[in-house]
């Protein structure tokens, strides 16, 4: 049966999502909920309760009448959502997503892999290749495996951007048809990470090492927090150590826009400053990782 | 009180932009160059532009000088023997320069600097080489101040041309323009980022389509001025403009501004055009006497006439009923179709005129995609473009763009404003510069959200001269004027930024 894959944006041109100039595609639905994700409406999947409808300045948005949670195939081909959502009507003030009690968002575009293909073809002259992030993609990871071959058609590759929680050593189907995965290191700490996550670091640890390994392993990221240099340190400390040294390894410095108040309680309202970034990523190379990326 | 007392008494004004103002006054006392009434009548209503190029021509518009005969014979009225080295070769240029005329009285070519230098270059060790060429970009800078003096580089990678893009960075220049003749085939990448970076940082170089250049002019011709394609050894008579939204006013509808209205400003800008580059040719000394003639730097033959046009865009809206702009050219696939209907009856017109001394381009006019001025404000955007503050994403952006390129031999070409995470990852602005390239763009220019110097509409002013004239003081620049008129009238400041975009159906 063909899949839809659920899609927060599209974004044609990116510079901040792997190597070179990329169309990045964002997908709906994240297993985790980390505190500082700072598009949280990209967490989990429209319900349906339509409180958004009213809301909207524009009339953009309208309740499909389908069940809760569910995407419902239509009379014809096109899947119909919980929340119909007229982008030709819609002004981008996110009423919607702020009014939205489930962290999710009725600006999501359904699609078939031969859409989003089609979608991508306008842009594939002008790429080095299409990230898939999310949210978490592996979550739509069936609608993936429909989509990748489409898009290598295209003569372009496809890197993964996974929080780290996906069994990747499972899915040799999958990982045989991208070019690699952008892991996650959120938190080396157990109880650190699951207050920060919802999860523990061992699947994202043994990632790491199974991917490079594999030899699918693009990057790392880790976020540093403002607040938090022991775990900074911490996590640093322990991906550092066991990442080959030639595997870019990106600190990315925890910023508040987006973030919502629930995280902003925990981590605060302040960007990690320079220093902390550097001084990371001083401990980094001390550990032996030579292509180190403070962003 | 008189034009003359105006001039003098201006505070704004240098010395040398009195001077040139007084000339310019001096050039409109005489009428002897005369035009139809049904000329004066068009260029009365705004219809037509003649870009104050003066009344009576004594040089061609851009002079585009063959420099390596400087190299290989010199200069016998300039008493200057082929150069023997870097310091000789920097100087002979330098003294050539200031006996380049053009409509600006600067010369609006500087050769291709890498190709003409870097045999003196690989003799000299790197650091003295650098400081040569630094003397060399500060002495134009100072002395050849109108941002339309413009230099080459490309699309072979050379240490001159590397030199070059180093000293523009450290030194924040806003003159001389510089353009990369670029070629995926030919340049190295690591050159080609080299030249994002720095366009980057200092809004240029520019990125010109090579492969399309050659195949319009053969390997030696120039970009000079903004980003006006022409021949080297040659250059352009005249440059006047159809401002086409002013032309669409005098239409009753689509058909009849392309069966009518068009060709009729379309002859009378071939009769303006006829009859200027016949005097220049015939009249004038320029061709007769001047060195420049005489020694073999340019020949008559190689150069044209410019069919300039600003306004599609506002041309197209107008037909169609489009009041809003964000709904208009470039955004609408009916107003974008209709200004390729334009496009391609305008080709045929010009394509149909024969022009006088026009050898090089077969008798004929080429197309001009003019960068606007400032007191074209809101009315006309410049040439094809779509304007500013309706520019879509830049995907949709380029895609447009490279439609319209390919009909401008003589020149055409967008700016896009990269946010400053750009400046971390050059090697995600290539592809996009060799993807649209390749399907047609003719000619980029990029530049970075907050620059001191920027690119207005094709030139490049600093954005902290354009406060000294705002404050009443003077600027050295001659053409930081244009831009402050247009950041003022046609906010061409105010691009479009270039940031993770999201590209929804809306």
């Amino acid at each position: 049966m063909k899949k839809t894959g659920i899609i927060n944006r599209i974004i044609a041109f990116s510079n901040v999502d792997g190597p070179g100039n990329r169309t990045a595609v964002f997908f709906q639905g994240c297993n985790l909920h980390c505190l500082f994700c700072h598009n949280p409406e990209t967490i989990h999947r429209c319900v349906g309760c339509g409180m958004c409808v009213g809301k909207c300045p524009k009339g953009a948005l309208e309740s499909a009448g389908t069940v809760a949670g569910e995407v419902t195939e239509g009379a014809g081909a096109e899947p119909v959502p919980p929340v119909l959502w007229d982008p030709s009507r819609c002004v981008d003030c996110d009423t919607c997503i702020k009014t939205c009690p489930h962290l999710a968002s009725p600006k999501v575009q359904y699609m078939t892999a031969e859409a989003l293909r089609d979608k991508i073809r306008r842009t594939a002259p002008y790429i080095n290749g299409v990230s898939f992030s999310g949210g978490e993609c592996t979550q739509q990871r069936d609608f993936l495996v429909e989509v990748i071959p489409l898009i290598r058609e295209l003569g372009l590759g496809v890197l993964l951007d996974s929080n780290g929680t996906y069994e990747f050593e499972q899915d040799p189907e999958l990982l045989a048809m991208c070019d690699g995965v952008m892991l996650d290191i959120k938190a080396a700490d157990p109880d650190f990470c699951r207050l920060l996550t919802g999860a523990g670091p061992e699947l994202p640890f043994h990632n790491l090492d199974f991917l490079q390994r594999a030899g699918k392993l693009e990057e790392v990221r880790t976020v540093l927090f403002p607040h938090h240099p022991e775990q900074n340190e911490a996590t640093v400390r322990a991906a550092a150590s066991c990442l080959r040294p030639d595997i870019r390894y990106k600190l990315l410095r925890y910023r508040p826009f987006g973030v919502r108040q629930e995280g902003l309680d925990f981590l605060g309202g302040d960007i990690t400053p320079e220093s902390e970034s550097a001084r990371l990523a001083e401990i980094a190379r001390s550990l032996g990782a030579e292509n180190i990326v403070p962003v | 009180m008189s034009a003359a007392l105006d001039i003098i008494q201006d505070p704004t004004l240098t010395y040398h932009q009195e001077l040139l103002a007084l000339a310019r006054l001096g050039e409109s006392t005489d009428d002897s160059l005369r035009y139809s009434d049904e000329y004066y009548k068009a260029k009365d209503s705004r219809a037509l532009c003649d870009l104050n190029e003066g009344v009576m021509p004594y040089r061609p518009r851009y002079i585009c000088p063959d420099y390596s005969l400087l190299f290989t014979k010199g200069c016998a009225f300039l008493e200057l023997d082929p150069p023997q080295d870097l310091a000789e070769a920097l100087n002979a240029l330098m003294i050539l320069y200031h006996h380049v005329p053009s409509i600006t009285s600067f010369p609006v070519y500087l050769g291709d600097l890498d190709a003409l230098l870097e045999p003196f270059v690989l003799k000299e060790d790197r650091a003295y080489a650098k400081k040569l060429l630094g003397l060399f970009l500060k002495q134009i800078d100072k002395t050849l101040t109108d941002s339309f003096v413009h230099a080459d580089i490309g699309p072979q990678a050379s240490l001159t041309g590397e030199l070059l893009m180093e000293l523009t960075e450290e030194m924040q220049l806003a003159i001389p323009n510089l353009t990369l003749k670029y070629d995926p085939a030919v340049t190295p990448e690591d050159f080609a980022l080299k030249a994002v970076n720095c366009m980057l940082k200092t809004a240029k170089p520019s990125f010109a389509n090579h492969g399309m250049f050659v195949k319009e002019w053969g390997e030696k011709y120039a970009i000079a001025s903004c980003y006006n394609g022409l021949m080297q050894g040659g250059g352009g008579f005249t440059l006047p403009r159809l401002r086409l939204y002013e032309c669409s006013l005098a239409a009753k509808s689509v058909e009849d501004f392309l069966d009518r209205v068009l060709p009729y400003y379309a002859d009378l800008q071939f009769e303006y055009m006829d009859k200027r580059v016949k005097f220049i040719v015939e009249e004038s000394s320029f061709f007769k006497t001047n060195f420049l003639v005489t020694e073999g730097f340019v020949k008559r033959e190689n150069f044209t006439g410019m069919f300039g046009l600003v306004g599609l865009a506002e041309c197209c809206n107008h037909l169609l009923g489009i009041t809003d702009p964000k709904k208009g050219f470039g955004l609408n696939d009916e107003a974008t179709a209709l200004g390729i209907r334009i496009m391609d009856r305008l080709s045929e017109l010009v394509e149909a005129h024969e022009a006088p001394y026009c050898e090089s381009t077969g008798h004929r006019y080429r197309l001009h995609a003019q960068v606007g001025i400032d007191s074209d404000g809101r009315e006309d955007a410049p040439g094809t473009r779509i304007p500013i503050g309706a520019e879509p994403a830049m995907l949709d952006q380029l895609a447009v763009n490279e439609q319209f390129h390919p009909y401008f031999p003589t020149g055409t070409g967008d700016i896009f404003k990269f946010e400053e995470t750009y400046l971390k990852t050059p090697e995600a602005v290539l592809p996009i510069i060799k993807g649209s390239l390749a399907r047609g763009l003719r000619y980029f220019s990029g530049y970075l959200e907050n620059n001191d110097v920027v690119r207005v509409t094709g030139y490049l002013v600093k954005r902290s001269e354009i406060d000294k004239l705002t404050a009443g003081k003077q600027s050295l620049n001659n053409v930081t004027v244009f831009g402050k008129g247009a950041k003022d009238f046609g906010g061409a400041l105010d691009r479009r930024v270039q940031r993770h975009e999201e590209d929804r159906d809306h």
